[in-house]
């Protein structure tokens, strides 16, 4: 009884919040992905501080998850860290949910050494896919080039049904989950990040932000696709020339939620506030014309 | 009378009611075995039951794609031997010093102080290992992985340490004392009488503790995933990273495989075969309490 | 010569239950140590009265907090009345038979069953089939169905342990089963009752995957207003801490669960409490 009457004090003391009340109202759900997720964090923050009434609240059921409950029409936005896949849209369309793909961001996949590998100066794609393709005979750093040292080489990545490991594979390999598997896997791109850190012999990739974090911690290896080696920053994830390890990430909209005019409105203010929004959470925006571009696409869409 | 027969309903109407909590537990179990044996049935009609029981590589997503589930066993096993294998000695003789050496003071600050123990978030534990354990562990063994299943099994070991020490701490408490005087009037030292007078006293609920802890060490996922690594190994080897069973459930039904799938399916075929296989260890244990608590 | 052998073991035995206990009490220091140095930068009044924020600096836990208490509270309600209920049928009331005993195993497995398979229950019988939606009712229920075994394996002890002497007198003197059940017996088994509330309510508050599978959310930026509103909790919102890039943000994690661990030791201080204050009806 004690307990109980000391609980419902709390919880009586936290509702004690002012309310300020604006012209728009509702829920916008949204959820999906956990790479996407800091992105509509922000948006979903200062969207908030704009319009009191509205409540933004985003899940990380994961890409996968999230569709499962896009495409029955639970939720109005599904961020997304690849694109949909067949499955995916055949369920869509089966229970009549139209739906919108906007890009919202780029994420630079990362190939990251050990701060004390000294022999790595770049790496090719070609080498990359010698390295990871299915059954693939490397197994150490001399199979890949012949002047590099005669060592064991050990492969990190994250777990292969994560988006990043979809896109590495698809973007190196050539089709997605097509690789070797005798690599250490990892959920969290955290942990890879101390994996890598503490072996010499590693090689593993992950997310951009999870570099520019652990930049004393691991050393990012530039990637030469027929033009030179390119490190991956800011400016060669956005106009592209780190290639082919950039990706755009998603959101998806479902059609009846597009015409509700909170999610209007937060899809909106997603477009127009990306640009500063995702650079401050560790992201590369896209450029200003692909935003505008999206914009109107969406305007479209809701119309229709 | 009225008095009589309305104090009788009531004793019927609580039968009742508490006969309704128990069938609870038996729709909960019911709705599992429906909910499993649905998509495990589906499973096996794509993947042949042998080669999924005896195969030993387990790789459902990548090709050349393997359903053979005894690398997961293997992590389990690893995971749930290790872990008991530090949570039951210790455990049991701190809860012999809790209650038979120490002090009235003591225990009542130390009993709560543990139990703690168990209310860390698993993700706590799975940075401690990587963090901590692991550097320990390299600096004796060198060949010990970044990620290893001794770390994993370690620090799973003193999540569920609390359970045996505060659970057998109470049944030791709840015997008799004429049972402990009688031995000590006898001469017996208090290690004699710890062994040979209490733990066969209170057997029946220091087993049901140690089922409570093994149990959670199966159901562990995240200090797991994060300090053994996510490797599906056939292996005894505790200096390698491994997977768990349940560790691959969550990685699959939190992940982003597509529904429907087989590799979707595999999600459910393994959670089944755990349910047999702890279904199959209940029943075991229950045997021999039964045989003893015949004596 | 016999009896010094018998010494020297017991003396062995006596330091090694020593060592076994401050060495897991060095442990359990060393660990709250590791998250205080990391958390305490960030404790402030913020931290507890503000919402999620990309910024580390101006998040805060405000909306988890809310929701681990709704959930929790609801939790407990539904589950503690239940097990306990259970487990008195099943010492007290149950015919000895044959079924019974599978009904014993049956518990005992689902104690094993991992969080994950409730949480895909849950989803499937509460969020879907009983229509309750991404709400605190569908999380409470959810956490219920997953420590109902420990509380009924844990008071099932307890009650088994009371002296059948007591209920002989009570019996002697008239009273009906009933009245012996809930009088005597119950009163006697809180001790162990109560471990069996402290463990699984410790381990209902740190859960993590089943609840978001059942959709507990990560952000959420305003408190609940009643049980069927969605929610986030402690650890959902520490996890998603800790799995960011950010140093900044693993700080914030480390606070959480300080924030975390202190309503575990508070709950803890409350059950313990009455855990001892019915220790006296010691017989």
């Amino acid at each position: 009884m004690k307990v109980f009457k000391l609980v419902i004090l709390m919880v009586g003391f936290f509702s004690l919040t002012p309310n300020v009340y604006s012209a728009v109202k509702g829920t916008v759900r949204v959820d999906g992905s956990s790479t996407v997720f800091p992105i509509t964090e922000a948006v979903a923050e200062e969207f908030g501080k704009e319009h009191r009434k509205v409540r933004v609240t985003v899940g990380v059921s994961g890409t996968g998850g999230g569709f499962k409950k896009f495409t029955i029409g639970e939720i109005d936005i599904n961020d997304a860290s690849r694109r949909i896949k067949a499955k995916e849209i055949k369920k869509a369309k089966k229970n009549g949910v139209k739906y919108l793909e906007l890009a919202v961001a780029y994420d630079g996949i990362t190939v990251v050494v050990n701060p004390k590998n000294t022999w790595v100066s770049h790496l090719t794609r070609t080498e990359l896919k010698k390295i990871w393709q299915p059954g693939s005979k490397v197994k150490t750093w001399k199979d890949v080039r012949p002047n590099w040292p005669d060592r064991k080489i050990r492969l990190y990545g994250p777990g292969t049904d994560s988006g990043t490991f979809d896109y590495f594979t698809e973007a190196i390999n050539g089709k997605s989950h097509v690789s070797r598997s005798d690599f250490t896997k990892s959920e969290d791109d955290n942990v890879l990040v101390q994996g890598v850190g503490g072996d010499l012999d590693s090689l593993g990739f992950f997310g951009f932000a999870y570099y520019v974090e652990n930049k004393k911690r691991v050393r990012a290896v530039p990637i030469d696709d027929g033009k030179g080696p390119v490190m991956p920053t800011l400016t060669s994830i956005n106009n592209g020339t780190y290639s082919p390890l950039s990706r755009p990430i998603f959101i998806y909209v479902n059609k009846i939620g597009a015409k509700k005019a909170q999610v209007n409105k937060f899809v909106k203010y997603y477009l127009n506030n990306a640009p500063q929004l995702v650079k401050e959470v560790g992201y590369v925006p896209l450029r200003a014309e692909e935003y505008q571009a999206g914009l109107k696409k969406f305007s479209e869409f809701a119309a229709l | 009378m009225i008095a009589m027969a309305k104090s009788k309903a009531l004793g019927t109407g609580i039968k009742l009611y508490l006969m309704a909590c128990v069938s609870l537990t038996v729709v909960v179990s019911g709705s599992v075995i429906v909910l499993l044996g649905k998509e495990s049935i589906e499973f096996f009609s794509q993947v042949p039951f042998f080669d999924f029981l005896f195969g030993s590589r387990w790789e459902p997503l990548l090709e050349p794609k393997s359903f053979g589930v005894l690398p997961l066993l293997s992590g389990t096993f690893l995971i749930v031997v290790g872990s008991i294998s530090i949570a039951l000695p210790f455990g049991l003789l701190i809860a012999i010093y809790l209650s038979e050496f120490a002090s009235h003071r003591f225990r009542s600050i130390i009993k709560p102080a543990l139990e703690i123990l168990a209310g860390i978030p698993t993700v706590v534990y799975g940075y401690f290992a990587l963090t901590f354990v692991t550097p320990i562990l390299k600096s004796i063994w060198p060949e010990t992985e970044v990620f290893n299943a001794a770390s994993a099994f370690i620090v799973v070991g003193i999540m569920i340490l609390p359970m045996v020490t505060s659970l057998s701490d109470d049944a030791f408490r709840a015997l008799p004392s004429s049972l402990k005087e009688g031995a000590y009037a006898l001469g017996a030292t208090p290690l004699e009488v710890s062994i040979q007078v209490i733990l066969p006293a209170a057997s029946l609920r220091v087993w049901a503790a140690v089922i409570l802890a093994i149990s959670r060490a199966v159901g562990e996922t995240m200090a797991v995933s994060i300090a053994a690594g996510a490797n599906p190994k056939l292996t005894l080897n505790p200096l390698e990273s491994i997977q768990t069973m349940t560790a691959y459930i969550v990685q699959v039904s939190m992940g982003d495989t597509p529904q429907g799938g087989v590799e979707y399916l595999t999600c459910f075929a393994v959670a089944g075969l755990l349910f047999v296989l702890t279904w199959s260890m209940n029943a075991l244990g229950s045997h021999f309490i039964f045989a003893k608590g015949k004596n | 010569m016999a009896f010094d052998k018998r010494k020297i073991f017991n003396t062995a035995f006596f330091w090694g239950c020593r060592i076994s206990t401050w060495g897991a009490i060095l442990i359990l220091g060393i660990l709250i140590y590791h998250i205080v140095k990391q958390g305490y930068p960030w404790i402030s009044e913020n931290f507890i009265t503000n919402f999620p924020s990309r910024f580390p600096h101006k998040a805060g836990l405000k909306s988890a907090l809310a929701g681990s208490l709704w959930v929790i509270s609801f939790t407990a309600l539904i589950v503690v009345p239940l097990g306990v209920s259970t487990s008195i049928f099943l010492e007290e009331y149950a015919p000895r038979k044959r079924y019974m005993r599978w009904i014993q195993i049956n518990i005992s497995n689902l104690a094993g069953m991992p969080s994950i398979i409730y949480g895909l229950l849950g989803l499937a019988i509460f969020v879907r089939f009983f229509n309750l939606d991404r709400s605190i009712w569908a999380g409470a229920l959810t956490l219920s169905l997953l420590v109902l075994p420990v509380i009924v394996i844990a008071s099932q002890g307890a009650i088994r342990s009371v002296p059948q002497s007591i209920r002989d007198a009570g019996y002697a003197l008239g009273a009906r089963k009933w009245q012996v059940v809930f009088q005597q017996v119950i009163p006697a088994a809180m001790p162990g009752i109560m471990t069996g509330v402290i463990l699984s309510t410790s381990r209902a508050i740190g859960e993590t995957a089943p609840l978001i599978i059942i959709g507990a959310l990560s952000y959420v930026a305003y408190l609940p207003e009643g049980p069927m509103d969605s929610f986030t909790v402690l650890p959902v919102q520490i996890y998603n801490w800790a799995s960011r890039p950010q140093e900044s943000f693993h700080g914030l994690a480390a606070a959480g669960i300080m924030v975390l661990l202190t309503i575990l030791f508070i709950m803890n201080f409350i059950a313990v409490y009455i855990r001892q204050k019915f220790t006296k009806f010691k017989y």
